[in-house]
């Protein structure tokens, strides 16, 4: 008797043995990019998808960096960690030492055979992410600086050229007093304090953060930040909001708001905030380099990074690693550098990519966005390649709290820098302890 | 009489509470042996390098002066948190109890606040005492109060207190109420005949009564003053300014998950575990001696 249901199973079975086609192989990428930025990831994990069929990157959305950081931790203890992570770069010390923890991509990129040259990467973007030995730990994907923003129409109003932004620390003075003297409650604020105002502060004028090449050196790095500079920089802001020019709006990016309102004239912060100032703000405005003081010999030399890189986590099958190495290496690749650094503000990571989007006529259309790659685009010094503390997440913290107690009056800018720095110091103490 | 409930299996009870077992071993009992088995290790974040290392994390704390100021912080909020949330909500039980008409919306608005979640309680309030938009700063000014939670502590403090009290305010006046509908109606007369005046007979009558609800929501508006007001603080001023409003909770969570320093969190967990646990046996101990259990 002819079955014919039986008859039609045997055929689909055969035919699914018989079928040559291998499923691609998935690849776990998790990162913390939310609204515009996450729909552009995703454009990119769709892109790579389609060029080639072996390999398939699934991008996750998993909370912000450090919710990120935190799931792929617990992750990690239960075996079950993603094969891409995007970390912040407070994160760094803190996955370059996890022992076995993460794949370098140097190695990475060598066991899966694809070609990689570190010094096609900027050097104060890469340096940040290499090791002391010289290898590239984690790929540089979205990297930002710190800027200086400006309201051009209360610049006009106040009596200044709108066109010459201030370029020292003197002329963000002047122009504040004029600022306020034209009826402004706020001239000046700032996001991201110790970011702007220490850590790249230190590195815009050539001095040290910490020792040891700001931790690049070593594990027992410790901290520099309360010299008599940066105590004369703290103690000029602290008398800025005496005087009433500086405004204090919080200690991460919710001072951008008071800027794009309106509320506040100028504003120091990360040049990836660019897409949301557009945005949001009703008046004209222009980006510039962050100022500096004149008298410093050396400045102003380079800012330090901001943003996230990209980690490959071990105890991955090799196939799968090679399929990580042939995601970074297209994310590399010159067009897709300069097209990502274009629709997000981010830095261009690549030399080539920087000339790409130079010789178009991006940054004549879009005035302002090149800014924060002239600040990075340079040789940088040993005090310059970037700063990698552990426990680095807290010692921000510790940070924010004593430059708080400067603002509200609790304590001088010595005092708190000082107390700053032993707290700091404890920190770093108890990292190399745990990371020995 | 014995008023136990007499089962004729052997097993039926054990698999009747068998569910509550799991779930209070699962979400309590493993993850406090955790975090005491973590509080004497000093690992990295990913565990890939873990040394033994006795009371040293629990030693840390106590050389850390930041670490004491938050135990401050943690009982001036508490205590705050606590008082008003008991006072407040016990005046209007008793106003509500009172209204003959549109009882049902007086009761139905003031228990809506419990429902919301503590992060949006505090986005909210934060949002209304906010110093650039903020509609009650903004009408704070021309009374002469520059308000800034972002820079004054005591205003800091304010706003998680307000914050935290408004949500738990909707919890006590459903205890509250009920208790006060409990007390019999002949008793609250006979005073009345007796002479004496609404203050007097809630003093005298009404309070007393109503000891073993208070008694209970002390206990319960310390735990959550402890624990749950982590995402008003989370959302609203993160522990500042400086560590003006860090209570014992917050630093838990930041140490963990935010700084990767699983050893310390879990440190300041178990002294955390070992405060409440203190403080509800004190209560049960002395305070309890003062209810009239009817």
């Amino acid at each position: 008797m002819f079955h014919a249901k039986k008859a039609l199973c045997a055929t689909g079975l055969c035919a699914a043995f018989l079928n040559p086609a291998h499923a691609a192989t998935d690849i776990q990428w998790w990162y913390s990019m939310t609204g515009a930025l996450s729909d552009r990831v995703l454009e990119l994990a769709d892109q790579f998808n389609k060029s080639q069929s072996d390999y398939r990157i699934v991008a996750t959305y998993k909370g912000g960096y450090d919710e990120a950081m935190a799931a792929a931790i617990a992750a990690y203890r239960a075996g079950n960690a993603p094969n891409i992570l995007q970390v912040f770069e407070v994160g760094t010390a803190t996955m370059m030492h996890a022992k076995g923890a993460v794949v370098p991509v140097a190695d990475l990129m060598k066991k899966a055979g694809e070609s990689f040259d570190p010094s096609a990467y900027v050097p104060a973007v890469a340096g940040y992410y290499t090791s002391a030995r010289g290898e590239m730990q984690s790929l540089p994907f979205n990297a930002s600086t710190t800027v200086f923003y400006y309201n051009k129409d209360k610049f006009a109003k106040a009596g200044l050229d709108p066109e010459k932004p201030p370029v020292t620390w003197q002329d963000v003075v002047s122009a504040a007093a004029k600022l306020k003297a034209s009826g402004e409650r706020c001239a000046y604020t700032t996001g991201w304090q110790s970011w702007v105002h220490l850590e790249s502060f230190s590195a815009w004028h050539n001095v040290e953060f910490a020792s040891k090449g700001n931790g690049l050196g070593g594990l027992d790095t410790r901290l520099k930040f309360n010299s008599p500079l940066h105590v004369r920089h703290v103690e000029n802001l602290a008398n800025w909001i005496k005087q009433g020019y500086f405004n204090y709006g919080g200690r991460k990016s919710e001072p951008d708001a008071k800027f794009f309102s309106g509320e506040c004239a100028m504003l120091t912060s990360s040049s990836a905030t660019y897409a949301n100032i557009a945005k949001n703000a009703k008046f004209k405005f222009a980006v510039a380099a962050l100022p500096y003081y004149s008298d410093v010999p050396g400045a102003p030399q380079n800012t330090v990074l901001g943003g996230a890189s990209l980690w490959a986590m071990s105890g991955k099958s090799a196939d799968e690693n090679k399929g990580v190495a042939r995601f970074f290496k297209f994310l590399s690749q010159p067009e897709v550098q300069a097209k990502w650094h274009q629709d997000t503000n981010y830095l261009p990571t690549t030399k080539v990519a920087y000339d790409l989007t130079r010789k178009s006529d991006f940054y004549q259309k879009n005035p302002g966005t090149d800014i924060a790659v002239q600040q990075m685009i340079v040789k940088t010094t040993d005090k310059s390649r970037g700063i990698r503390l552990g426990n680095f997440v807290q010692i921000r913290n510790i940070i924010d709290e004593e430059l708080e107690n400067v603002w509200s009056g609790k304590k001088t800018a010595k005092e708190a820098l000082d107390a700053a720095v032993k707290r700091g110091d404890e920190q770093l103490v108890r990292f190399e302890k745990a990371n020995r | 009489m014995e008023k136990r409930a007499r089962y004729k299996s052997a097993w039926l009870p054990f698999v009747l509470v068998a569910p509550q077992l799991i779930v209070s071993v699962l979400f309590f009992f493993w993850p406090a042996v955790q975090a005491l088995y973590q509080s004497v290790l000093l690992q990295d974040a990913f565990g890939s390098s873990v040394q033994f290392v006795w009371f040293e994390n629990f030693e840390a704390l106590w050389n850390d002066p930041s670490y004491l100021e938050s135990f401050k912080t943690t009982a001036i909020f508490s205590v705050s948190v606590a008082v008003l949330g008991l006072t407040i909500s016990l005046i209007l039980a008793v106003f509500a109890d009172r209204v003959v008409r549109g009882t049902a919306i007086y009761r139905t608005f003031l228990i809506w606040p419990y429902a919301v979640a503590p992060v949006v309680v505090g986005v909210l309030w934060m949002f209304l005492l906010s110093p650039t938009l903020g509609i009650i700063a903004h009408a704070l000014r021309p009374l002469g109060i520059d308000w800034n939670h972002t820079l004054n502590g005591t205003h800091a403090m304010i706003l998680i207190v307000i914050a935290a009290v408004w949500k738990q305010i909707s919890y006590n006046f459903l205890f509250f109420l009920a208790g006060l509908q409990s007390i019999p109606k002949s008793l609250i007369e006979a005073a009345a005949i007796d002479g004496a005046g609404p203050v007097r007979r809630f003093f005298s009558i009404v309070f007393p009564l109503l000891s073993p609800t208070t008694f209970f929501l002390l206990v319960i508006n310390i735990v959550y003053a402890f624990f749950d007001t982590f995402g008003i603080i989370e959302a609203t001023t993160s522990g500042g300014p400086g560590k003006d409003t860090e209570i014992l909770v917050f630093k838990v969570f930041t140490d963990g998950f935010k700084g990767g320093d699983l050893g310390s969190s879990a440190a300041q967990s178990v002294v955390l575990m070992f405060i409440v646990i203190t403080l509800t046996v004190v209560q049960f101990r002395y305070v309890e001696k003062k209810v009239n259990y009817s």
